[in-house]
């Protein structure tokens, strides 16, 4: 099956006159930052459509995180348009972005819980600032825990938490509001192999059982093979295969390589692509 | 050839003060906008009031008795050791209060501002707070700020009440003087013009404490070692600035209202 808005242009910028990209989430347009040296950025244009979820691939220190922080404005790029929802958010002022943000869920790589507080301000940390009832509150933390499988650490304080509960936390954090679109900063880094999977599960519960389109970033190539080649059972509580030779659709990559975006298509794209920098990272 | 080095300092402490100055313009006109966090505003005044009383009130109380042993012992050659209330009051509240007060909270408050915020922000977790929506300058500095400029107030007439007393405490039990009369001249000599300079200089104080601990806490870079670094900065900076304001309001207040 052919994902409408997948493809394959490497070291091009991709076209942007897709039918499916009429109203994307986001879009990057010519985007380049630096800090203080060359550009962590150069060039990058792409797009998140509706019901999407596209896997960022590259090393470490390529220019991921940073990619991330752009797209919800908690960094400005130095050239190029970044549109969320649909705003031109690079010449938006820092007190109009902060609504457009509720709109979007965003899991930090070490979890950036609020260390002074506990799991349930933490995940109801929104709901408290728009003074939401506690009632009410406490009824959606539950609520949000039980979805990453947390509820009995509802009154604990991040600091008695592992690192791979910390990260569920923030996916409940994230959650919770009931984001139109989510961002993940890897959310497996640094984690043991069983844990990782737990995460990588939870992704998927929300990708399948919400159809939030989101962006998550990885270095880890299992992670987004197993995001494409499952999808997750609400019947049985748990991801399993899909069918030999069938992947998720909706679920695409995009590669950067020393700040340049230089691959954007389907999995079947990303395996037989002829691109050295692609090939030595997926062998 | 020595012009880079120079230029490039410059042009860093340019920035700085410019980065700073838009800083605290912002967190005063915060106060003006909504959303105005009131519940963060209270814990403030609690922590940098209630906890800094007990610092502030033992300084103040020493100040005053060292204040009282040293006049004492040269007024005596003039045979007017009976004006040490005088003296001591007057001291204490034109100017050993508010400063000490101001050095004191530097030392406490500047230091954990920076140290909090610094941490927040190399954990990420001042992104986290801007990602769900929340500004960490109306949420973290504003409240502080207010709290701090609110607390210093009371913390300096704290400070000079406890001088004033530690004074008599010496002049009483150790100088074996007579307390009624150190009262009465400490209070008979007192004029507003006084009290006035001694309670102005804490306001400008308490926002130098608050938006140049929470401005480098927030500018923190480097890991836990940034944090250290900001923590070092916020205290010393402010700290002399103190000192710096301090100077400069004096030779205004006494050219608004000069000695008689």
């Amino acid at each position: 099956m052919q994902n409408p808005s997948a493809r394959t242009t490497e070291s091009e910028p991709p076209e942007s006159n897709s039918p499916a990209l009429a109203t994307p989430i986001v879009e990057f347009q010519h985007v380049s930052i630096a800090f203080d040296g060359p550009p962590v950025l150069q060039d990058v244009s792409f797009a998140v459509s509706a019901g999407e979820t596209r896997i960022l691939l590259g090393p470490a220190g390529v220019g991921k995180s940073v990619l991330l922080k752009l797209i919800n404005g908690l960094m400005r790029p130095d050239e190029g348009s970044i549109r969320l929802f649909g705003e031109e958010i690079t010449t938006m002022k820092e007190e109009d972005l902060f609504p457009l943000r509720t709109r979007t869920g965003m899991v930090f790589q070490e979890g950036a819980l609020f260390d002074s507080l506990t799991v349930r301000d933490n995940v109801g940390y929104q709901l408290i600032q728009e003074g939401v009832s506690d009632d009410e509150i406490d009824r959606r933390v539950h609520q949000a825990l039980t979805f990453v499988e947390l509820d009995n650490t509802f009154g604990f304080y991040p600091v008695s938490l592992s690192g791979g509960m910390k990260r569920r936390v923030a996916i409940a954090r994230a959650l919770i509001h009931q984001p139109e679109f989510i961002l993940y900063d890897s959310p497996t880094g640094g984690l043991d192999p069983i844990t990782s999977t737990t995460i990588i599960e939870l992704v998927m519960k929300e990708r399948d059982a919400f159809r939030i389109p989101s962006l998550l970033v990885t270095h880890r190539l299992q992670d987004a093979f197993t995001l494409c080649s499952h999808h997750f059972d609400s019947a049985q509580g748990r991801m399993v295969p899909l069918p030999k030779g069938q992947t998720d659709p909706n679920t695409t990559f995009l590669m950067l390589e020393e700040g340049k975006l230089i691959f954007d298509g389907s999995i079947h794209d990303l395996v037989h692509s002829q691109n050295p920098f692609v090939r030595e990272f997926i062998e | 050839m020595a012009i880079g080095p120079i230029e490039r300092i410059a042009k860093a402490i340019i920035l700085t003060v410019q980065e700073y100055s838009l800083f605290a313009y912002r967190a005063v006109m915060n106060l003006f906008r909504p959303p105005r966090y009131w519940t963060d505003f209270l814990i403030q005044c609690n922590i940098i009031g209630v906890g800094s009383a007990a610092i502030v009130l033992l300084s103040g109380f020493f100040t005053g008795g060292v204040l009282a042993l040293q006049s004492a012992a040269t007024l005596s050659e003039f045979g007017a050791t009976s004006v040490t209330g005088r003296f001591v009051s007057t001291t204490m509240i034109r100017e050993l209060g508010p400063v000490l007060t101001g050095i004191m909270v530097a030392g406490r408050n500047a230091s954990s501002m920076a140290s909090e915020l610094g941490s927040m922000v190399v954990t990420e977790q001042i992104d986290a707070m801007r990602a769900l929506g929340v500004d960490p300058m109306r949420k973290l500095v504003t409240p502080r700020l207010f709290a701090c400029i609110s607390m210093l107030f009371f913390l300096t007439i704290l400070a000079d009440a406890f001088g004033i007393i530690g004074g008599a405490f010496v002049t009483v039990f150790m100088n074996h003087q007579n307390g009624t009369q150190y009262f009465s001249m400490a209070w008979e000599h007192l004029r507003s013009p006084d009290i006035i300079q001694g309670l102005v200089k804490p306001l400008f104080s308490g926002f130098i404490i608050a938006s140049v601990g929470c401005f480098y806490g927030m500018r923190t870079t480097g890991g836990t070692e940034g944090v250290g670094r900001s923590t070092i900065d916020a205290v010393v900076f402010s700290s002399v600035i103190i000192i710096f304001c301090d100077f400069l309001l004096t030779q205004v207040l006494l050219t608004l209202f000069p000695p008689i």
